[in-house]
């Protein structure tokens, strides 16, 4: 029992980065109908983002206050990985947008590799090693149940849910919201009533892009380690996310990311590390075919 | 934006505005990233060090490409203008931080190319617009024996030109590695360009037909010529074993989920170190014979045999014949099935899912067809590689092969054979290519290494290319059947597919 | 008695399709009198597709029975036994029950092919290309299952070339053979829908199901349109069932006029019949919208006119 309340906690942990990587494939997905291969590579360059920050801020500006350097580095992250996602969009998906339908995806992938390779060219092929940050523990001992809490989890469970209440607020009460979903139901329709689409859905690169950044700060404090290749695999099981919750769907998104986060860890810790990816996919896989439009999407009546 | 006034801003003046915009941008994007570089110290200690210098050689560069693409309209002369910038403004770093000399002579290279792009430029856009050629008597029958001929003397060619070391690596390296991507791309076309399924996990079915003959071959001894029927056939099944609970699904998720499978099967294929030996591969397999006749220098070997001087390149050109052979017969089974009822129902279903179920066409059927088709030939081309490498291991199987094959195709132009062709010579030659430029060293100074820079280059042709070319390098579609006149179909016509 | 009650081809019996809550047809009868072109008519979303699209195998319809006696009647005994066997249809290949069968299986076996409202031609395709993809399962039985055909067999070559033949056939009645190798997406409007009632005609079937063949068609297109589905009913023998909008069209062709209204029956009958029905004209004009009244209103006036 104590180890599966263990396992929870870990799981929701994990759970919560793979849905803030989520939400932007979903919402790339739903306004423009592609498949961002390049997100997970965003993550990845928002991880060293933040990794070079928090070296700038620690070594160069000497700020030893912890909180204050992390809340700097995600504000930093955020901003900067937002610009990278809105260049990106600028260069490489808009001059396909409404051309052939493949061509932003090849696009795509090209940007992944281009960004995995440039962050190895640019600061080298090895593990990015970070001292440990808010290590200390919590026991929740109470009577049969020991739950061990780090800092940590409880930090990036927090910045997530505050964050996601934020993002929740944005997209449900601003003209921002509005006008996004509104571009999402019908793009034509949204640009003859005057919303200035190309505006919207940068702002949507940038957003899903501030929320990748928070995950890659968010990664980077629980593994303590970076690499030029990091992007891939998050990035792929944050897809999985979207897709199991339901491609399109904001909070679909989240939950797929703490389903997805959850199947992993109680696999690796019940059955065998090794297969977890597995476990994972299949899930997926099984719930595509049983549920084709994910678990909170909207069901496609095939208009003939 | 243009801006509501009735005179339009000069052109300069728009091309710096502009120019300027980019450079802050870029300013913004080099931010960390490249202006300091975390290295490792002595205490193991990640340590930071500024490198403002690199920062402010992306803002220079960026400018200027972004200037000379405002000033210069004609594509060709941007094509020369663009790298001349860039190259000057390297040459011009190189002459301030390291090397004056070379520096120097770097820069006046680049500008040189700047001097030739601006009259250039002015000739183009002057010169009148080409009339659209008529109708052109049809050569691509000429075109096609022509490159046959070529295909096949190639590596006589090589070998007389640069002796039996030195040509090896141009038969290997690029005539061997190329054709194995052709038959790749080929056999992902029937499912992507044909059928119009997006297939991401591509690579899994090469990899079952790798095994497949790794395994057999190691475990039971089987020869490589009852190897590969059975490498394709493993293939096929595993693609109908995939394909049948996926195919009804819509395009995106299709794309999705065989993404999926291809990872699980690598992950598989490392894990269960019984049955695949995990990360460490499957080495020693059996290198390919001459229908039995080993390519080795003792007496029955393939030199003794006929009366040759024992050189590795014999294996090496009878392995490329041999993918030659292979993405030949692909081709072949392709253009033929394209002809029959089950490759025009592949066509139809690419255009309209819902109209092909109103004619009476099984789609679910169809589709698997495609599917398991394309496995098979992934599949014979797997085996291939692994008798070629003699060594097989997960490695070689990552979701950036299926990425590979996949842009090959659609850069291509879906269901172009040619085009699929010519995409894989320009992608896996470029790349390979880019391994040669050691002569680079010589201009550019011992620190720059031309193959640390090959898969960014890749990734960025990828975006310049779909840029450029959105439907791929040929986009027209050839009717399948005609009354008359046979007239390809104009790409904006042709669909790609649901999925 | 009308045909469509003595020897009807396909009967459509308590027919009800709910999507979610929102049920668009309810409790549904009519059939379809061989050898007759049926017209099912009814104002903006009575549900006129939705039949359509249960009757094609697009939908599953949440109840009913929709059988299909293909080549004569047969008795209720028949029908009967065979709706409580649990088949899609007998052993003769005569009895249809459509609601079990799946889309592409109504169109190759029980032999009913369709139209779309909008065009479904595969417009990369050349005019051609479209008129053999429809010959697909003949094709494909003729090519051994692809086996022959990669042989290139005589017999797969001759099977081919009957294909090539019924297209020109059908190219010529639709004044379409000077395009038969351009795209069927570079043809004008008007063509694409004759060619879309060619293609299906190409599937050989005995009842042919079309979606508003008329719309957006100038009225000397609407009058080739009549010529075509006579010329189908009465040289190829094969039933017509259509959705149109366009009362000319309907009343001038039409043996049988079926009226939907609120995904109810509301009229059956003969043409004159249900013209003068009190509860269509109702529905008709049993609009708020005074706009719709009076577009309603010269509606009727216009079909009265044009119908001696």
């Amino acid at each position: 029992m104590e180890n599966f309340l263990q396992q929870l906690i870990n799981g929701m942990t994990l759970g919560s980065i793979y849905g803030l990587i989520a939400i932007g494939y979903t919402m790339v997905f739903g306004i423009i109908g592609m498949v961002n291969f390049a997100h997970g590579d965003v993550f990845m360059l928002s991880a060293f983002i933040a990794l070079l920050v928090f070296l700038i801020l620690t070594q160069v500006l000497g700020i030893a206050y912890l909180p204050l350097a992390f809340l700097i580095v995600l504000v930093v992250a955020m901003a900067f990985t937002g610009l990278w996602n809105w260049a990106i969009e600028r260069v490489a998906y808009r001059p396909l947008r409404g051309s052939f339908r493949l061509a932003p995806l090849i696009s795509a992938i090209g940007m992944s590799i281009l960004l995995s390779n440039f962050v190895q060219v640019a600061q080298g092929p090895r593990n990015k090693t970070v001292p440990p940050m808010f290590t200390d523990l919590i026991h929740v001992t109470d009577g049969p149940l020991s739950v061990t809490l780090s800092y940590k989890q409880i930090l990036i469970m927090a910045v997530t849910a505050a964050l996601l209440l934020g993002f929740w607020f944005l997209v449900q009460k601003t003209a921002l919201g509005r006008a996004q979903r509104a571009c999402a139901q019908d793009r034509k329709m949204a640009a003859l009533l005057g919303v200035d689409v190309d505006r919207t859905i940068s702002l949507t690169f940038v957003i899903g892009a501030a929320l990748a950044a928070v995950a890659g700060v968010l990664y980077m404090l629980y593994y303590g380690v970076v690499n030029f290749s990091d992007g891939f695999t998050p990035g792929v099981k944050a897809f999985t996310a979207a897709v199991l919750g339901g491609i399109g769907s904001l909070p679909g998104a989240v939950i797929g990311g703490l389903l997805i986060g959850l199947i992993e860890t109680f696999w690796a810790a019940y059955f065998s590390a090794d297969y977890k990816d597995v476990a994972a996919f299949s899930v997926l896989a099984v719930t595509l075919v049983f549920m084709p439009s994910g678990l909170l999407g909207r069901p496609e009546v095939e208009k003939v | 934006m243009a801006a509501p006034n009735d005179r339009p801003r000069p052109v300069l003046q728009t091309a710096l505005v502009d120019a300027g915009f980019a450079g802050l941008v870029t300013f913004g994007l080099s931010f960390p990233l490249l202006a300091y570089r975390t290295e490792q110290d002595m205490q193991n200690q990640l340590v930071v060090e500024p490198r403002w210098s690199l920062s402010l050689v992306a803002v220079v560069a960026i400018f200027c490409a972004r200037l000379l693409a405002g000033l210069i309209q004609d594509w060709r002369a941007r094509a020369l203008a663009i790298p001349g910038a860039l190259v000057a403004v390297y040459g011009g770093r190189l002459a301030l931080v390291a090397d004056p000399a070379t520096g120097a002579g770097v820069a006046c290279v680049g500008l040189a190319l700047l001097a030739i792009a601006f009259p250039l430029d002015a000739r183009l856009r002057h010169a009148p617009a080409q009339v659209a050629r008529s109708e052109a008597p049809d050569r691509g029958g000429l075109f096609a024996i022509g490159g046959l001929v070529a295909l096949f003397l190639f590596p006589f060619i090589m070998l007389a030109w640069l002796g039996p070391a030195g040509s090896l690596k141009w038969i290997n390296n690029f005539g061997v590695q190329i054709l194995i991507y052709v038959m790749l791309g080929w056999g992902l076309n029937i499912v992507v360009g044909l059928a119009g399924l997006l297939d991401l996990g591509y690579v899994a079915f090469y990899a079952v037909g790798a095994y497949s003959y790794a395994l057999l071959s190691t475990t039971f001894g089987l020869s490589f010529w009852i190897c590969l029927p059975l490498a394709g056939l493993l293939a096929a099944f595993w693609g109908v074993i995939l394909g049948f609970p996926v195919l009804r699904l819509r395009g995106d998720y299709l794309a999705i989920v065989t993404m999926a499978f291809g990872e699980i099967i690598r992950i598989v294929l490392i894990n269960w170190t019984d049955f695949s030996n995990g990360y460490a591969g499957i080495s020693s397999i059996p290198r390919v014979t001459f229908f039995g006749v080993p390519f080795t220098a003792n007496d029955d070997g393939f030199a003794t045999l006929f009366g040759l001087e024992f050189t590795p390149i014999h294996r090496t050109i009878f392995l490329y014949f041999l993918i030659l052979c292979l993405a030949l017969l692909t081709n072949a089974v392709t253009l033929r099935l394209r002809r029959l009822p089950i490759g025009r129902a592949w066509e139809a279903l690419r255009e309209d899912e819902i109209a092909c179920r109103s004619l009476g066409v099984n789609t679910v059927n169809t589709k698997l067809t495609a599917f398991a088709l394309g496995a098979m030939f992934g599949g014979f081309a797997g085996a291939f590689f692994a008798v070629r490498q003699n060594f097989v291991s997960p490695e070689s199987f990552t979701f950036i092969e299926s990425a590979t094959i996949l842009a090959i195709v659609v850069l291509g132009g879906m269901g172009s054979q040619i085009g699929v062709a010519l995409a894989a010579v320009a992608m896996i030659g470029g790349t390979e290519i880019l391994r040669e430029l050691d002569f680079l060293k010589q201009i550019f100074g011992e620190s720059f290494d031309p193959a640390q820079y090959r898969m960014l280059i890749f990734g960025l042709a990828m975006v310049v290319m779909m840029i450029w070319k959105p439907r791929g390098l040929i986009s027209s579609r050839a009717p399948s059947i005609f009354l008359k006149h046979k007239r390809s179909v104009a790409g904006s016509m042709v669909r790609e597919g649901h999925g | 008695m009308s045909r469509w009650l003595s020897d009807p081809l396909l009967t459509v019996e308590g027919l009800t399709m709910r999507f979610g809550g929102l049920t668009a047809v309810s409790d549904f009868h009519m059939s379809v009198g061989r050898g007759e072109i049926t017209a099912l008519i009814g104002p903006n979303g009575a549900g006129k597709t939705t039949v359509f699209n249960c009757i094609t195998g697009f939908y599953k319809p949440t109840q009913g029975r929709l059988a299909l006696a293909r080549d004569g009647a047969v008795s209720g005994a028949d029908l009967d036994a065979l709706t409580r066997s649990g088949r899609r249809f007998d052993r003769a290949d005569r009895l249809f029950l459509l609601e079990r069968m799946a889309d592409h299986e109504i169109a190759a076996r029980a032999r009913v092919a369709r139209t779309f409202q909008n065009i479904r031609l595969f417009t990369g395709m050349t005019v051609l290309e479209n008129l053999i993809v429809a010959q697909h399962n003949a094709l494909m039985r003729a090519s051994g299952m692809t086996l022959f055909g990669l042989l290139n067999t005589s017999g797969y070559q001759r099977a081919e070339g009957e294909a090539v033949a019924r297209a020109v056939r059908w190219l010529e009645r639709i004044n379409l053979i000077e395009r038969a190798d351009d795209p069927a997406g570079s043809l004008p409007y008007g063509d694409q829908r004759r060619l879309e009632i060619a293609r299906a005609m190409c599937v050989d079937p005995v009842l042919l199901c079309l979606d508003e063949p008329a719309a957006g068609l100038n009225p000397r297109e609407s009058a080739q349109l009549t010529e075509l589905l006579r010329s189908i009913r009465d040289d190829d023998g094969v039933s017509v069932l259509l959705i149109e909008h366009d009362m000319s069209v309907v009343m001038q062709v039409s043996d049988h006029v079926v009226v939907l209204d609120y995904g109810r029956k509301i009229a059956d009958g003969a043409p004159q019949a249900v013209r003068e029905d009190p509860k269509v004209i109702a529905a008709y004009l049993g609009v708020d919208d005074e706009a719709e009244v009076i577009e309603a209103e010269s509606e009727i006036a216009r079909m009265a006119g044009e119908t001696p």
